[in-house]
């Protein structure tokens, strides 16, 4: 890699070890969140923080409206008539609903991988150079330079890098899921959302993922949505337990595992109630 | 038992047996056509029967039939059987076939010096050649031989050829702009330029004239074989072959000669003879144009129904009154056409643009593009339907995960979701095409002609004329099979013409397959 770009990716400095939730400067701040499908309530009057360089894992049952407010997040759902909000998102201390905020710019800061694989039907290249070109990268050398890094970061350049040109949907399950994240980091998001990214994959694969998180955690933050909650306990600082829209109890991720305030957190994880 | 009258082991049976049963059916419809079609071109034996009364003609024995007359059956006569012969020589005879009783049938001969000639009047002639003449004077008789005859009579038929080529290069390159521009210049023209012209059109016609005067100088004196003479000017002779004296390769030679006439050459008269060329041609190039302006507009559309429009009973209305537009029978576009494209829209343009040309209509009349705007409004709903479902099976997080990069949804239409959708698009024209090509009744009404020996692409400006008449292979077969008045004669030609429809269909379509292909191949990496 060259020096330029070293220089350009260099992680930050490595963020304080984990002490007090007080403590973190906050990259995303909910204040009393609602959000409706077609009336029917999804979130309710959610107000929290999501803490910067931290993963931050949101579980509970099917439905909780987890996925829900992953979407919010980048705006996903203004393209959804049926959807309606109330109450605020801040991004770094500035609503992402202000007027001036231009969607496209937001979704390149705030970067999502989904649940299933979806790589563009486009080459290896091409995917990961999407966003790019998009923004009016043009010139070659620049995007064979983003391209391998992007690639390099999502542990996936030593697989691809002889086939760079051929199809993306050539690629296994887990291939393409780390090639849809360096697709996302090419653009160098400060967040990158994460909607149950490993459930469509093997264990292999799954532990691949994992890594990664931990890996990119030092350079953005991360928001993890998940129904598997050992994943969630093993890769994310602080977890979240919503249920039907609410959220029921946020804490360092040990103390949700191990010592939950709540009844209900507890019945969750432990599996007594789906 | 028990698995039987539960149905498991009958039904995949039936099902087979019912593939089995279209395929049958589709392998003979091609075999059939292929057969009468193909047959028609091979230089059948001509034989020289004699009749029990002692009279003899020759022909080419083409079918019998089995008749049980109601009167023979009375008088114990039973079937009889009636033989059909071609015999040409429709000057010398007044008909072209002959029907005889195969019981007054005494003798059949193949006698090698028997002729057949094709001829651009009259059709074809059979019986012998005596003698070649030269400016009315005797050259040669069969006194010299036959072969000898024959081996002249070749050299000179390729001289005669060359010589309709070269009438045919003067007329088209020479005549043809010369009284183009004379008409077109009018008044712009100075009187000195005018006159100019003028006499370049004049020596260009005398050396038509010379080419004539060379082309009738030999001439051919021909005698049935019940012993009448005939005059033939060789200039009118197109082809001569001796079937008897051929040997099995030099049929086949002669078989693929006459193959690649018909598919290469123009028709000579509205009734089937010659090639057809300009129908094939006529064809593709009317799918082609129909397929370049149903794709963008039924692509669009279905961009429209299923990415832009907010979905709701307004839309689903709009959706079913396409689908119904698919069952819309096609002669209602025809009229459509003909009133809407051809008077309404042809007839302003005329009145704007071509207005010094009037009353005679330039695009006021049927032509290629009328024909390819009708069929394209009539092959829309084909390609909206395809589309909109290739565009409905692409999964939200394709859309999705374009949006969460900040792309517009223009950009993720343009760069994810029509590349997926592309399959799905090339189905529908490929339907598109199949459909189109085979439509004749629409047609018949916005600019199909009966005969239009000149394609509608040439070297003159704008090169490709789509105000033109243009041939149809449906059409053309509909003509040469319903309309000429010999039905034995249209017959063989019209199974050929069907067999080239199909195969034309078949080859746009394969085309089209194959591109389909290509594409979803580029997706497929050398992983697995």
């Amino acid at each position: 890699m060259s020096a330029t770009l070293s220089n350009r990716h260099a992680p930050p400095a490595t963020p304080p070890a984990l002490a007090d939730f007080a403590a973190e400067a906050s990259c995303f701040d909910l204040s009393g969140l609602s959000l409706a499908y077609d009336g029917k309530p999804a979130l309710r009057e959610l107000t929290l923080r999501i803490p910067r360089q931290r993963v931050t894992a949101f579980i509970g049952p099917s439905g909780c409206g987890k996925s829900t407010l992953l979407r919010a997040l980048n705006r996903l759902h203004d393209l959804n008539d049926e959807v309606s909000r109330q109450g605020h998102i801040a991004l770094e201390g500035q609503d992402i609903h202000a007027p001036e905020v231009d969607v496209a710019d937001l979704r390149r800061r705030v970067g999502m991988v989904f649940q299933t694989p979806n790589p563009f039907p486009m080459s290896v290249y091409d995917n990961v150079a999407f966003g790019l070109r998009l923004q009016g990268v043009k010139r070659k050398r620049q995007l064979d330079e983003i391209v391998e890094w992007a690639l390099d970061s999502a542990a996936l350049w030593n697989e691809v890098k002889d086939h760079l040109h051929s199809s993306a949907w050539a690629l296994s399950g887990g291939q393409q899921q780390r090639l849809v994240i360096a697709r996302t980091l090419a653009v160098q998001p400060e967040v990158l959302l994460l909607d149950e990214p490993a459930s469509a994959l093997d264990p292999i694969s799954t532990l691949k993922i994992e890594e990664l998180i931990r890996t990119l955690k030092s350079r953005l933050t991360l928001v993890l949505v998940t129904h598997n909650m050992q994943q969630a306990a093993r890769v994310s600082d602080y977890t979240a337990f919503l249920q039907a829209g609410e959220l029921v109890e946020y804490a360092a991720t040990d103390t949700l595992f191990t010592n939950p305030r709540l009844q209900r957190t507890e019945n969750y994880i432990t599996g007594r109630m789906s | 038992m028990k698995r039987w009258r539960r149905g498991e082991g009958g039904w995949p049976w039936l099902a087979a047996g019912s593939v089995a049963v279209s395929l049958l059916m589709v392998a003979a419809l091609v075999a059939l056509l292929g057969a009468r079609g193909l047959a028609h071109f091979w230089p059948a034996d001509v034989e020289l029967v004699t009749l029990s009364d002692g009279s003899r003609f020759a022909g080419q024995r083409v079918r019998h039939v089995e008749t049980r007359a109601e009167t023979q059956a009375k008088a114990g006569g039973g079937a009889r059987t009636q033989v059909l012969y071609l015999t040409g020589n429709r000057d010398l005879d007044g008909q072209y076939w002959r029907w005889v009783d195969a019981e007054r049938i005494t003798k059949r001969e193949t006698p090698a010096g028997l002729i057949v000639l094709e001829r651009q009047r009259w059709g074809e002639f059979i019986g012998r050649l005596v003698a070649l003449r030269e400016d009315g004077a005797t050259q040669l008789t069969r006194d010299a031989g036959d072969d000898a005859l024959w081996q002249a009579l070749q050299a000179r038929l390729a001289r005669v050829e060359a010589l309709r080529e070269r009438r045919e290069w003067l007329r088209e390159n020479r005549v043809a702009p010369l009284a183009r521009r004379l008409a077109a210049g009018g008044e712009a023209d100075s009187q000195s330029q005018h006159a100019e012209l003028t006499a370049q059109l004049k020596a260009a016609r005398a050396r038509i004239a010379d080419v004539q005067r060379a082309l009738a100088r030999d001439s051919l004196v021909l005698e049935s074989v019940d012993g009448r003479r005939l005059a033939q000017p060789l200039g009118e002779v197109l082809a001569a072959w001796r079937p008897n004296a051929m040997s099995p390769f030099a049929k086949l030679a002669s078989w693929g000669q006459r193959l690649w006439a018909f598919l290469s050459e123009g028709p000579r008269a509205a009734n089937g003879a010659g090639g057809v060329w300009p129908a094939i041609f006529g064809t593709v190039l009317m799918v082609l144009l129909m397929s370049l302006i149903v794709t963008p507009f039924g692509v669009l559309a279905a961009v429209y129904l299923n990415e832009v429009a907010r979905q709701g009973p307004l839309i689903s209305l709009v959706r079913i009154a396409v689908r119904n537009l698919a069952g819309v029978p096609s002669i209602v576009y025809g009229v459509f056409g003909l009133g809407v494209l051809v008077y309404g829209i042809g007839g302003s343009l005329d009145q704007w643009l071509f207005s010094e040309a009037l009353p005679s209509p330039t695009f006021g009349t049927g032509g290629l593009l009328w024909a390819s705007l009708t069929l394209a409004l009539l092959t829309l709903p084909v390609v909206i339907v395809a589309t909109e479902e290739g565009l409905a099976r692409i999964p939200v997080h394709q859309r999705e995960g374009a949006l969460a990069l900040g792309a517009t949804r223009y950009e993720t239409l343009r760069h994810v979701v029509l590349p997926m959708a592309m399959p799905a698009m090339l189905t529908g024209v490929i339907l598109a095409v199949a459909r189109a090509a085979g439509e004749v009744a629409p047609l018949m009404l916005v600019g199909a002609a009966k005969l239009a020996p000149q394609v509608p692409v040439d070297g003159e400006f704008p090169f490709l004329h789509l105000d033109s008449k243009f041939m149809h292979l449906g059409y053309h077969l509909y003509n040469v099979g319903f309309l000429g008045g010999d039905v034995e004669r249209a017959m063989p030609l019209v199974y050929a013409i069907a067999l080239l429809l199909v195969l034309v269909i078949a080859v746009l379509n394969l085309t089209a397959i194959f591109l389909r292909h290509h594409l979803r191949a580029r997706h497929r990496g050398p992983y697995r």
